[in-house]
């Protein structure tokens, strides 16, 4: 067996994982799993992307950083992406999910999300159509470092960016005074308010870090494989089982439960074939699901 | 006037295979409580099944047993029942979003199968020759529409009233009472989890004979039939009706296929045809506003009767209370 797919499956594992953040923070504290998670990431790369092709009509055509696919343009690119898609999140929170919120039926948010997952989807396919596009079409040569696995600048570049947003993501729920008011009210939502902590301002943290890391987890996709409206929709299982897997509101388990699918898949996809590469989330959600339902960090549901 | 009376049939037929799944999801869903948003997932199951058992020999892939048609329903409610029902048990002690999570992938791996397992399921390219009811009057299509309206209106009037007779038998009612209060229930000695998984098991079954049906009706069927856009329509339907009665599921479902009809004649008659796939997105783009403007103003539906209680006690009143505690 090569040795390659290890790399595959960190880089698909880091895609996952930066999504299942938002997922695994939106089910532990708004409590209700998003289904629109997806499509927010989709939304946040086709933003970058518009971005990109605005800077590229202002400022002409801008060289890459050196072993780089993509150069200033795209990191700036990214950053409004991230502000675009958090307020996406703030909006959709704002009209839909906090009315609903008020009616006390988690199970109708979650329908919520499904049916804006459905509308925000058909309408970037209405606004860019369902046609593939790319941040850049240049191919990059892949290097050589041992044991038969070959990278690329552009994956090293992507899997240092994940490792320093999921230490600042962590740092900030465990060292700062909201991280850890958001802990409080994911543990228990009563206490917390006795307490006095901030309500409106912990829902707000959520959505612009779910919303943030979305973006950047769907630029990834672009970078690394295309942009489609589909793009996000297509990753909702894996994220879903990487939260479910690393235990419900645990951050480093959404990571971890992220690296562990997407190994999973790069794996099967070397055994048994590209085509089943969707139901290995599937099965490892099952399993989980049969053997051990509160995750790898979670605590049992009392 | 022939024509019409034709169209009329055909368009009824098929807003009625979408009421059958709509009465399936509103016994899971309206009665229960248990969301499943993989709903294609079991009708594929059943047109699948259906199809394998009563087409005639392939030698491209597996089955064609060449039953009888009725013996492909039969076996289409068996199998879509049990996949509801090992669903069902994975997570059902589980919190409720647990099941939309699983129904989910159950629905994407069907899809899969659908689109992989070739000897099983002929691919991409589907399976034809399915045999039709009335096949032989195919030539006179006005009779051969209304031929067809009748077996299928028969199905939905005998699942119908079957499901009317079930919800206020005492089963229908534990479920409820289950819905309502499930602490109460529980006290009272019903296991949640066994009526639960035997109300999901039936609800597959009518969605997996939903499926049976309409590949029949069609003769062919392929994967691209059993997308997610499928299980959203049948939402919106539901919804629109009125989750928790199975009179609203059934009008809600002729509603919404009449709007959803209506509006993508009229988007293939005014735009280009080169815009028609934009064309069609936006409608989809629409439908989805749709289902969230009634969920925020009128949730109950049409016909609703669901409980406007919640359903996970403390945590979910101290969630709802965010807005106000400023």
């Amino acid at each position: 067996m090569n040795l390659q797919f290890v790399v595959d499956g960190l880089l698909t594992g880091s895609m996952i994982g930066l999504g299942a953040i938002g997922v695994t923070l939106t089910y532990s504290i708004l409590r209700f799993s998003n289904f629109a998670h997806g499509d927010f990431m989709a939304w946040g790369t086709y933003a970058t992307l518009a971005v990109v092709s605005a800077i590229g009509a202002m400022f002409g055509k801008i060289a890459p950083i050196a072993p780089l696919s993509f150069g200033w343009p795209l990191i700036v690119a990214v950053i409004v992406g991230m502000a675009f898609t958090a307020l996406l999140a703030l909006l959709l929170d704002k009209v839909l999910f906090s009315r609903l919120r008020t009616q006390g039926q988690a199970i109708i948010v979650v329908m919520a999300s499904f049916g804006a997952s459905m509308a925000l989807r058909s309408l970037l396919e209405f606004i860019f159509t369902s046609r593939p596009t790319y941040f850049s079409r240049a191919i990059q040569i892949a290097m050589p470092v041992g044991w038969g696995i070959r990278i690329t600048p552009d994956q090293i570049a992507l899997l240092l960016v994940t490792a320093v947003l999921v230490l600042g993501v962590h740092l900030l729920m465990t060292r700062t005074q909201a991280g850890r008011s958001m802990q409080a009210f994911s543990q228990n939502a009563a206490l917390a308010r006795i307490v006095g902590i901030d309500v409106a301002m912990i829902v707000r943290m959520t959505w612009i870090i779910g919303g943030a890391l979305a973006c950047v987890a769907g630029v990834m996709i672009g970078i690394l494989v295309q942009i489609r409206p589909f793009m996000g929709f297509d990753m909702l299982l894996p994220m879903f089982a990487a939260a479910i897997l690393g235990g419900i509101g645990s951050i480093p388990g959404a990571v971890l439960g992220g690296l562990i699918i997407g190994l999973a898949e790069a794996g099967a996809v070397q055994l048994i074939g590209a085509e089943w590469r969707a139901a290995v989330s599937f099965v490892i959600l099952m399993a989980v699901l049969f053997v051990r339902p509160f995750g790898i960090f979670g605590v049992r549901e009392r | 006037m022939m024509d019409l009376l034709g169209y009329g049939a055909f368009f009824l037929t098929t807003a009625l295979m979408f009421s059958l799944i709509t009465l399936g999801l509103n016994l899971q869903w309206g009665l229960t409580g248990l969301f499943n948003v993989g709903l294609a997932g079991f009708v594929a199951i059943g047109a699948y099944t259906s199809a394998l058992l009563t087409t005639p020999e392939d030698a491209a892939r597996l089955g064609g047993f060449g039953l009888p048609i009725v013996i492909g329903w039969l076996g289409a409610m068996i199998v879509g029942g049990i996949a509801a029902a090992i669903t069902g048990m994975a997570t059902l002690r589980l919190r409720s979003d647990y099941l939309a999570i699983t129904t989910f992938g159950v629905a994407v791996v069907v899809q899969l199968v659908a689109l992989n397992a070739q000897r099983l399921t002929g691919g991409p390219f589907g399976i034809g020759f399915i045999p039709r009811p009335f096949g032989g009057l195919a030539e006179t299509p006005l009779l051969f529409n209304l031929s067809n309206l009748a077996v299928v209106s028969a199905v939905t009037l005998i699942v119908y009233l079957a499901l009317e007779h079930l919800s206020r038998s005492p089963w229908g009612r534990v479920l409820r009472a289950l819905r309502e209060d499930e602490r109460a229930a529980i006290s009272l000695g019903k296991s949640a989890r066994f009526y639960r998984v035997q109300a999901f098991a039936v609800g597959g079954a009518i969605m997996a004979l939903a499926g049976a049906l309409q590949a029949h009706f069609i003769g062919f069927i392929a994967p691209d039939n059993y997308l997610p856009i499928l299980t959203f329509q049948v939402w919106v339907m539901l919804i629109v009706g009125g989750s928790g009665s199975n009179k609203g599921a059934i009008i809600g479902s002729i509603l919404v296929w009449a709007i959803w009809a209506g509006s993508g004649a009229a988007t293939s008659a005014l735009v280009p045809p080169e815009q028609q796939a934009r064309a069609a997105a936006l409608q989809i783009a629409a439908i989805g506003v749709m289902l969230c403007i009634i969920l925020l103003v009128r949730p109950g539906g049409l016909f609703g009767d669901m409980p406007r209680r919640p359903r996970f006690g403390k945590a979910a009143k101290a969630v709802a209370g965010e807005s106000t505690a400023k």
